[in-house]
């Protein structure tokens, strides 16, 4: 016992150096929610569509069946880094051939309309979420948020913050060539 | 003395807690009510974290006290309303992290370590009580130091 306890500090100095050193590590993020929602169905919900906008609303239903995993994108006109999302976002969309779909939070209609004829709209169907219900269903804590959707409905990925930057994007390619390896598995 | 009535008066003011709920939010009910402040007081705000949504300004928190009160109007309880919100924003939502496998160290580290310095504690004082008391000389000791004491002067002294 005595021998045991003459360890003990330095037991106890290992034991709380291995969590400083966790909590030290620069690449932790301490602000990361947790999402509650991966691997989890897509939550219920069913907008109406941007008024002006040529595209139509979005719910739950329009998440199932889809061929491959599709990229929900959480965004306002009011939100800046968005704007800066939005040439990432079109080049997923129309570049790459993903489907982009959007949800409109918290926005004027009309400013909603006029961003999206301003950066152009390469969104397949866009969900008005006046209110910010749906966004409460999503589970997000701002503006932008990204999910990647499996065709089954089932919430694959999630990023929170704008998908800006190498790095941003290298990390959500990664997301989205896993999802789609994932959705091709059952066919073979 | 009004200056200082004053100086009270505005220190009570701005101590105040902070309260974010805005008019258009309050039930008309006030039991309703006082159970939504109660909800919302335990709620965190997912924006800026270390507030409950009670106290918070910010948009989702505003749209998370309406829910609760949305939610408690229909007939939820207490605790139907915070696993609704649950459901969606996780534990993290909670201000106080519940009691799972992932939060043991959390909530029993504290009490792990004031056992082991207690445990340690009492060990020392068992250690400095069990020590043997110093014995005194015995009269053959005595005379010892006496000799020896007397032949080092006598060796100074040459």
């Amino acid at each position: 016992m005595i021998r045991f306890l003459a360890f003990a500090p330095l037991l106890i100095a290992l034991v709380f150096g291995i969590f400083f050193l966790w909590g030290l590590n620069p690449n932790r993020d301490p602000n990361a929610i947790p999402s509650v929602l991966i691997s989890q169905p897509a939550p219920d919900f069913s907008l109406e569509p941007v008024p002006g906008i040529q595209v139509p609303g979005l719910s739950r239903a329009d998440l199932e069946g889809t061929n491959g995993p599709v990229i929900v994108n959480v965004f306002a006109s009011w939100c800046v880094p968005c704007r800066a999302e939005h040439k990432v976002l079109t080049a997923f969309a129309k570049n790459e051939g993903h489907t982009l779909f959007g949800i409109n939070y918290k926005d004027k209609p009309d400013d909603a309309a006029r961003w999206l004829n301003d950066l152009g709209n390469p969104y397949e169907r866009i969900g008005s979420d006046f209110t910010g219900r749906a966004g409460i269903e999503w589970g997000i804590s701002g503006v932008p948020e990204t999910f990647i959707v499996g065709g089954d409905g089932t919430v694959l990925y999630r990023y929170v913050g704008p998908v800006v930057g190498e790095q941003a994007v290298a990390t959500f390619r990664a997301a989205l060539s896993a999802a789609i390896a994932s959705s091709k598995e059952p066919a073979l | 003395m009004k200056r200082l009535l004053l100086c009270l008066t505005l220190s009570l003011v701005l101590t105040a807690p902070v309260e974010a709920v805005e008019p258009d939010e309050i039930l008309a009910n006030p039991e309703l009510e006082a159970r939504a402040r109660e909800v919302s007081k335990v709620l965190r705000c997912v924006v800026c974290q270390n507030q409950d949504i009670d106290s918070s300004n910010a948009g989702v928190a505003r749209d998370l006290r309406l829910l609760v009160r949305e939610r408690l109007a229909a007939g939820d309880s207490n605790d139907e309303v915070m696993d609704f919100v649950r459901a969606r924003y996780g534990d993290y939502v909670l201000m106080s992290p519940p009691l799972t496998p992932t939060t043991y160290a959390l909530w029993f580290t504290p009490f792990f370590l004031a056992a082991l310095s207690l445990l340690a504690f009492f060990m020392v004082m068992r250690r400095r009580r069990s020590a043997h008391p110093v014995e005194p000389l015995t009269a053959d000791e005595e005379q010892q130091v006496v000799h020896f004491l007397n032949s080092k002067n006598q060796g100074n002294a040459e």
